[in-house]
């Protein structure tokens, strides 16, 4: 009995001392198993698993099979490097990625900057322009391609344009000239740049306002010379991640494109045609996980470089 | 009292990292739990999994239930999958959680991968009363792989009243038809529809209307010569004339472009004759997909589905044994799955030589044009042969690419991948 008594003495000191002593720590441990456990098993089984898997498919020729017996070696890889089809997703990879990151960066920065400006109902604007990350890519590519941008009298986009009297246009089937690229563009912007906005926001909240107040005393005018010379410099950790974010993202691009334009060979980003090779009727699932493989380490020496040349994650 | 202290400890410790667990499991069961289509059987009855993709008319599903619970000898579950159903189905059939049957359409792949297993026992006795071209299509190295359960010939309908007011007669040639199509053009109204990317599924027609074809009877390529490069210009030709409708909310394999008045004709299967006749009445024709020229050949793809056994299924002859009971034994299924919905040619020539709903009217000429101009698929062109062949067709037709110069692309490709299969 003395001994409980003591012990809980001793715990309840350690605790005054804001330190909490053996059964602290085990109850950290448990807490954090029951808040990451699932997550990390989750991760372990749907994410790591599958990667290995790959990386074991990429050197075996597996048509049709998830178990293959056949040992190929290097032969997927260089298959899939020598694949016109595959470099030419790349292409329009890069093609995609000109279009959609610079121009996320710049509306999604504008939006935030008006938005922050906005005196009253502040937080309905923010909500307004932040819903559309909740849609479902899916969803939205439906919506784009069945009511807005189809090529019919009624759709949308037609609805307007035949008001100035310009014929239809068939947006998602005209490769020239290349109309597709439009609704493409800008269902990956309605969807996307409220999230974009939200990190912004964020970054102009942490910006210190005496910065701000000592321009003013120094003369500095408001608009364009306060943006350039303090808030945009200010903002440079979070517009580095809004880039290489972006940049990931425009890489994993599928979900618009299977769903607004299927898997054509002029608007196929490399998921769509990976998913064609491997998990579409042709079902060769060693070329097409040495194709993802591929595909990871590029995103990962871009984003190393890109972090590298921007300085993610440093003090700013 | 004392000793409780430690008790309660534990016991919160041993509740949480229990509750911990079982959500952890529950997320696991909830991610892993995918839902095969198959429960386990009642009564000690075997349970098996049919797949089917989804037909687009009503009633459908129901029928194919209704056919799965009246088997008295297994409990069968039927999986109906809208959407993409090839790639669901290829993933199915990577393991045994798959279908126990399903419907498709027979590659080589399939046969050479193992995912199939040979009918010819249970086809044996009936095989003679089968359309000769729906058993070829179905046979690798002389074994039959499926039974074919209805055959769907693909044509173009035409509106007879558009083209009477336009002083016009059904084209006869594939310039006749680019011609028809431009003077059936309205400025609400396409002449021609034939899908949404430009008409890849007239692929076939188009070689086979210049007497081409995807592979020889020896097995290479025959898809490459001037006369079908001429054939897919045509196509060329066709998607500029501004006479071909795109960007459609439904595809060509939907009767509704036709029915809503967005084009006068349309590329599309039998199965659409109910509801585009519901809509027209008389005032509808099919023609082949006009020959390229005098040398050329009007051309029908005989497309349709086809019931195969999973090799990965566990009850391999109860499942035989269903797809002889539903697919040879019971007629009136057949009969009702052929003709109640959508028309079906049905595969059994005792069952076609019955079925009134398609001895009149278009319905009656689409049946009489593909017995005489029905080109079937060949188990040897393989998927992969496949996607060459739609890129091909895509840059000539979309991105007005020389055929002379793309064709020798796909040719290699389907070349490498014939060696692979055949040696």
């Amino acid at each position: 009995m003395s001994t409980v008594a003591e012990s809980s003495a001793a715990e309840s000191r350690a605790s005054a001392a804001g330190r909490p002593a053996r059964k602290g720590i085990r109850g950290t441990n448990l807490a954090f198993w029951i808040f990451v456990g699932p997550f990390t098993l989750g991760l372990l089984i749907f994410a790591y698993v599958p990667i290995v898997w790959s990386l074991f498919l990429s050197f075996f020729d597996a048509r049709n099979t998830v178990t293959p017996t056949d040992f190929v070696g290097l032969q997927n890889y260089v298959d899939m490097l020598t694949d016109p089809d595959f470099l030419s997703s790349m292409v329009t990879f890069t093609v995609f990625a000109i279009f959609i990151v610079p121009l996320t960066f710049a509306l999604s920065l504008a939006l935030a900057l008006l938005v922050n400006q906005v005196r009253v109902a502040r937080a309905f604007f923010r909500s307004v322009f932040f819903l559309p990350t909740a849609c479902s890519y899916v969803v939205a590519s439906l919506i784009w391609k069945l009511s807005i941008f189809n090529g019919v009298r009624f759709g949308l986009a037609n609805t307007v344009l035949g008001w100035f009297g310009i014929e239809n246009i068939a947006w998602l089937s005209t490769v020239d000239p290349p109309w597709y690229w439009i609704p493409l563009v800008t269902v990956r912007l309605w969807l996307q740049l409220g999230f974009y906005m939200i990190l912004f926001i964020a970054g102009l909240q942490r910006i210190p306002t005496e910065l701000y107040e000592a321009a003013y005393v120094d003369g500095a005018k408001p608009g364009w010379q306060i943006f350039r010379f303090i808030t945009f410099p200010q903002l440079r950790a979070t517009s580095v991640a809004v880039l290489i974010l972006n940049l990931i993202a425009a890489y994993q691009a599928f979900d618009e494109f299977y769903n607004l334009v299927g898997n054509v060979n002029y608007a196929r980003p490399p998921l769509v045609y990976l998913y064609g090779v491997s998990l579409g009727s042709i079902q060769d699932l060693g070329r097409g996980s040495a194709g993802a493989l591929i595909l990871a380490v590029i995103i990962m020496i871009v984003t190393l470089v890109q972090s590298r040349i921007f300085g993610f994650g440093k003090a700013e | 009292m004392t000793s409780h202290h430690p008790t309660a400890f534990m016991s919160r410790r041993g509740f949480l990292r229990g509750a911990g667990g079982v959500a952890a499991l529950g997320i696991l069961a909830a991610a892993c739990g995918s839902n095969t289509g198959r429960s386990p059987g009642g009564n000690g009855k075997v349970a098996l999994a049919q797949w089917y993709h989804q037909y687009g008319e009503a009633g459908t599903k129901e029928a194919a239930l209704r056919y799965a619970k009246a088997y008295p000898d297994a409990s069968v579950t039927v999986q109906w999958t809208p959407g993409d159903y090839g790639s669901k189905l290829a993933s199915g059939l990577l393991s045994d959680k798959g279908p126990d049957v399903f419907e498709s359409q027979l590659n080589i792949a399939m046969v050479q991968s193992k995912q199939v297993v040979a009918l010819d026992d249970i086809m044996e006795d009936v095989k003679d009363d089968f359309n000769e071209n729906d058993i070829t299509t179905n046979t690798v190295d002389g074994k039959i792989y499926g039974v074919r359960m209805i055959d769907d010939p693909q044509l173009i309908y035409y509106r007879k009243s558009l083209l009477d007011k336009a002083g016009l007669k059904p084209p006869t040639t594939v310039d006749d038809l680019i011609e028809t199509a431009k003077a059936l053009t309205t400025d609400k109204m396409k002449g021609i529809f034939v899908g949404n990317d430009g008409g890849l599924a007239l692929g076939g027609p188009a070689l086979w209307s210049s007497g081409g074809s995807f592979l020889t009877p020896e097995r290479s390529p025959n898809f490459a010569g001037p006369r079908a490069a001429q054939a897919f210009s045509k196509l060329r030709e066709l998607h500029t004339s501004k006479a071909l409708l795109l960007g459609a909310p439904t595809d060509w394999w939907d009767p509704g472009a036709l029915i809503n008045e967005l084009a006068a004709m349309q590329w599309i299967g039998l199965w659409a004759m109910p509801a585009i006749q519901k809509k027209f009445g008389d005032d509808i024709g099919v023609i082949a997909f006009p020959k390229l020229d005098a040398q050329g050949k009007d051309a029908v793809y005989s497309g349709g589905w086809t019931q195969f056994v999973s090799a990965k299924s566990k009850n391999v002859e109860a499942a035989k044994k269903f797809v002889r009971w539903l697919w040879i034994d019971k007629a009136e299924f057949q009969e009702d799955w052929c003709l109640s919905y959508g028309f079906h040619i049905p595969p059994r020539k005792s069952l076609a030589a019955k079925a009134s709903k398609l001895q009149a009217g278009p319905a009656a000429d689409a049946v009489r044009l593909a017995a005489d101009y029905g080109n079937t698929d060949n188990p040897a062109w393989t998927p992969k042969m496949g996607s060459a062949f739609g890129d091909m067709l895509t840059n000539v037709i979309k991105k007005g690419a020389d055929p002379a110069t793309e064709l020798p692309k796909a040719e290699k490709t389907v070349q490498t991948e014939l060696d692979r299969l055949f040696g």
